[in-house]
């Protein structure tokens, strides 16, 4: 594995299928009578926060602590006024106190990639979501639920997603969490399929490792597991799509619609979801719903992550990337 | 003033000739002319061109000295090899008065290193509602004959045409900086393959293209001639090549990192790539490179744009647009066109120093080499290759995406109506 | 820290066997009834087998406890991964099983079953990993080989063989369940920089 995390594309497969096989194994800590581990004591991990995400934030904290971390929480309140130059004070403010991970989100896309690669700081870099960009922890506890899932908690050991289907439905086009979850399906041997309306999908997405299609129902009758991605309301003033009553007509997953999906498959979403706008209540709160699972399963992939970059001397090895990837 | 002569110059690239000058003035050129009371300067086979021209800087005064002044933007150029530069309008204040261009001229000529032409605003605050007091800024001392919003694009087409109307009283041009708002709100790079993957907003060609569009048939029914400034993209080429084919009395302009450079550089998201217009991609660069060459596009001009350190080191949506460029222009088109024989050392004579000129319509400059003409001169060892180094620029700014890149040719004389500004590749 | 399993295939190719298949077997069995001596009949043992080759050896104790008792006795895996002290000198290694039977550990007696015992760090290690598991009555330590060279207060209870060694000597464990063959290799250790002792 490479120092930092900033994209799901920098994982290999052997790297991804450390990491699902270790938080496998640390989700088996939640089940303890005390949820703790001592593998990061005396490592300082500071949550560096420039944009509000109070769930991605406690998954991170919660992971940390029980890994035994000091944890420093860090939120950059009214970042649109301190630019640039506070990301750069702050990392070197941070890397003065002695500090052995940074986990960033920050809205600009790239932010954690500088603050990993233009030497302001030592630390490992964690990125926690950056602009529309990368999710990676996020594509990691998403492949982790599938995998669970689909092939089984421990039956999927060692195993990648090969030949899963899956289907990302919503507001590609800004989305960091469809980046990163087809970059790392696609390293995992999944069938990614993005359907959206073409106004939310991303000019040069032809060349992305998956599908791309305008019509949802095509798409659920062969999907293994289906994504929604939260679209935002907002979208609508900027004639992105017309009204939310034809986006959830033409794009909204509901009973009738989840009823067409193979009985194996599931649904699933990134939260927080907007009810009534990309799923209606009734798929949310089904059990093939896998929300609230995707959050219990976002801090076992931190653990995860934590422990493979930053328990030993070095990050975890795995095999080395080829080299005619980029 | 002495006699200087410089022996064994490839004028123009061609065969080596001696170039005898005298005061201001090229008194003679030959060979075997005598070195008699004259500074000698063994060119040894160096390319001899006429002083660059460059029709668009920032020089950043008056408003914000801590990224390049006057004075400091002239010794880069020299240093370049240019003798004359045109300084865009968007200063703090704007150069939308006689005031502010008579300003930057005087400081210009108090500077010594380059002559500095003002280029005026073409609306009142570059705000693209009100057009400025264009006359007045040309009956001024600066004599203003180039308008500009550059920065911004004068994107009302009624505004646009008034201002291609009005200034054909008195020949002046406006140059045209071509982005569409609506089209480029929150644009980062370059909207393409590599924007849909880094998550940077998207700035597509088409918000160029079709303002260029627009103003070549705007241009065309009013009977005025008009400049596009920095054209970056294939599509543009072939829109202003049209223009031309149709007799439309279009320029345009090429800057060098658009010869050069590609939007794969962003994916290190170091904003010393981020630049208005954005880099494009690999095909656009060699639809640049050929037109170019055939004479779509005109010439070169840098759209030299300093910034300070912390504008650059910081992330990418939070940096500041803009690369200096005075002091690798000649590199980076012999690296691109030259090297590549798509143009002879004639060929960037006319692309950077003739052209520009008459364009601008610059008094003095861009001239031939030739007795009787000004001795506005520049020398270039084109067998040299090396790293650039920013510490060593003159600019005030280092914001280069050149860094550490080998690039053939050096300056290593400018003289500017026969006073060196420039000696062995240090300023005087 | 006490294990050489991780030592590469060649360097072992001058190694000798100090204990064979039916010298394991006898061993174990051996053990399994000093575990019942010990422990009064063994109706409240749980073994736990440090990965990989302590959890193949607590299987086979199992069985051969159950074979004397007529009883099943809880048997699970016990990962020490995460609580090495070492940690920090290695890149991370991929997590082992920990399978804590279903009736758990609280009030039981605890027996720890590894291969080597050696300085012994794992050890320590497992009794803090238990600590975080529950509280048993007591714990106890079970290994096919002492070789010596302990670095921490640390003894243990059933030994299947002592095996005096030079810290130059390298000790490998071979079972059937992971290597094909059962045997304990004594070899010399490879002259490779920085190895681990």
């Amino acid at each position: 594995m490479q120092r930092h995390l900033i994209s799901a594309a920098d994982l290999t497969r052997d790297d991804a299928v450390l990491i699902l096989d270790t938080a496998e194994e640390m989700a088996r800590v939640a089940d303890r009578p005390i949820k703790k581990l001592p593998t990061l004591r005396g490592r300082t991990v500071v949550n560096l926060f420039f944009e509000d995400s109070t769930r991605t934030r406690i998954s991170f904290e919660a992971a940390e602590k029980r890994l035994s971390a000091d944890v420093i929480n860090f939120t950059a309140k009214g970042s649109s006024v301190s630019k640039g130059e506070s990301l750069k004070d702050t990392a070197q403010t941070l890397e003065a106190m002695g500090v052995d991970a940074v986990v960033i989100r920050h809205g600009a896309s790239g932010a954690p990639y500088r603050l990993a690669t233009s030497g302001w700081i030592d630390a490992h870099v964690i990125n926690a979501g950056d602009g529309t960009h990368q999710h990676p922890t996020q594509a990691l506890l998403d492949a982790f639920t599938m995998r669970r899932r689909l092939v089984g908690p421990d039956a999927g050991l060692g195993k990648d997603l090969d030949g899963r289907r899956v289907t990302l439905v919503g507001d590609i086009l800004h989305s960091r969490v469809a980046r990163s979850n087809v970059d790392l399906l696609h390293t995992l041997g999944a069938e990614v399929t993005l359907v959206a309306p073409p106004t939310l999908l991303p000019v040069g997405v032809e060349t992305w490792p998956c599908e791309v299609s305008y019509d949802l129902d095509s798409t659920l009758t062969k999907s293994d597991a289906v994504m929604l991605l939260r679209v935002q309301r907002e979208r609508m003033n900027a004639a992105f799509f017309p009204t939310e009553r034809e986006y959830s007509r033409r794009y909204g997953l509901d009973g009738d619609r989840m009823a067409k999906m193979p009985d194996h498959a599931i649904v699933m979403h990134p939260g927080p979801m907007v009810r009534g706008m990309e799923i209606t209540a009734e798929v949310a709160d089904s059990d093939r719903c896998t929300v609230v699972e995707q959050v219990t399963n976002g801090v076992s992939v931190r653990m995860a992550v934590l422990y493979l970059l930053l328990g030993g001397a070095e990050p975890a090895v795995t095999h080395a990337r080829p080299t005619e990837e980029k | 003033m002495s006699k200087i002569l410089i022996r064994g110059a490839k004028v123009l690239g061609g065969e080596p000739q001696d170039v005898l000058i005298d005061g201001a003035t090229i008194a003679e050129v030959g060979t075997g002319l005598s070195a008699e009371g004259a500074e000698v300067v063994e060119a040894a086979g160096q390319v001899l061109l006429p002083g660059l021209v460059d029709l668009h800087t920032h020089l950043r005064e008056p408003g914000r000295e801590d990224s390049e002044t006057v004075l400091t933007g002239t010794r880069a150029a020299a240093s370049g090899g240019y003798t004359n530069v045109f300084a865009m309008a968007n200063t703090f204040p704007v150069a939308d008065t006689a005031g502010v261009v008579e300003q930057v001229w005087r400081l210009g000529k108090e500077s010594g290193y380059c002559d500095v032409q003002p280029i005026g605003a073409v609306t009142v605050g570059l705000e693209g509602a009100k057009l400025a007091e264009l006359g007045a800024m040309h009956e001024s001392a600066a004599g203003v004959t180039v308008f500009s919003d550059d920065g911004k694009c004068v994107h009302d087409a009624v505004i646009m045409r008034r201002a291609l109307e009005y200034v054909k009283a008195f020949g002046g041009v406006v140059a045209q900086h071509a982005q569409e708002p609506r089209l480029t709100e929150g644009a980062q790079m370059n909207e393409g393959v590599v924007s849909a993957e880094l998550g940077l907003g998207g700035w597509p060609a088409v918000a160029e293209e079709s303002i260029i569009a627009r103003d070549v048939l705007l241009a065309e029914h009013v009977g005025s001639r008009v400049h596009i400034c920095h054209l970056s993209t294939a599509g543009s080429v072939e829109i202003v090549r049209w223009a031309k084919s149709r007799g439309i009395d279009v320029t345009a302009e090429v800057t060098p990192h658009h010869l050069l450079l590609t939007d794969e550089l962003v994916r290190s998201y170091d904003p010393v790539y981020k630049v208005n217009p954005p880099l494009r991609t690999e095909r656009d660069v060699l639809a640049l490179r050929e037109a170019l060459a055939d004479g779509t596009i005109d010439i070169v001009a840098t759209d030299h744009a300093p910034h300070p350190h912390e504008d650059k080191d910081c992330e990418w949506a939070a940096a500041a647009m803009g690369m200096v460029g005075l002091e690798t222009a000649l590199s980076v088109v012999q690296e691109t066109m030259v090297d590549t024989g798509l143009l002879d050392w004639a060929g960037v004579a006319d692309r950077m120093s003739f052209k520009p000129a008459q364009i601008g319509q610059a008094t003095g400059h861009g001239r031939p080499v030739s007795a009787g003409e000004p001795a506005n001169l520049t020398l270039v060892d084109t067998a040299y290759r090396g790293r650039v180094d920013p510490a060593g620029f003159a600019s005030r700014s280092r914001n280069t995406p050149y860094e550490g890149r080998e690039l053939p040719g050096r300056v290593t004389y400018t003289w500017l109506r026969g006073k060196a500004t420039l000696v062995d590749g240090k300023l005087t | 820290m006490d294990k050489q399993q991780d030592a590469p295939a060649g360097a072992h190719s001058d190694a000798r066997p100090v204990l064979e298949g039916p010298d394991i077997a006898r061993v174990l069995t051996r053990i399994a009834h000093e575990i019942v001596e010990r422990a009064k009949g063994a109706d409240d043992v749980v073994l736990l087998g440090i990965p990989t080759r302590g959890v193949f050896l607590a299987r086979r104790l199992a069985d051969k406890l159950e074979q004397i008792t007529e009883r099943k006795v809880p048997v699970g895996s016990l990962d020490i991964t995460m609580y090495r002290d070492d940690l920090r000198m290695h890149p991370p290694r991929a997590l082992a099983r920990t399978e804590i039977p279903g009736d758990g550990i609280d009030g039981r007696l605890v027996v720890l079953v590894d291969d080597v015992l050696f300085s012994g760090r794992t050890i320590r290690a497992a009794l803090d990993a238990l600590n975080d598991i529950g509280r048993p009555r007591a714990v106890q330590l079970a290994v096919l080989v002492d070789r010596g060279h302990r670095e921490l207060p640390i003894r243990a209870d059933y030994v299947g063989k002592n095996l005096p060694t030079s810290l130059r000597e390298t000790v490998k464990v071979q079972l059937a369940e992971e290597d094909g063959r059962d045997t304990v290799l004594l070899g010399a250790k490879p002259a490779a920089p920085g190895a681990h002792p």
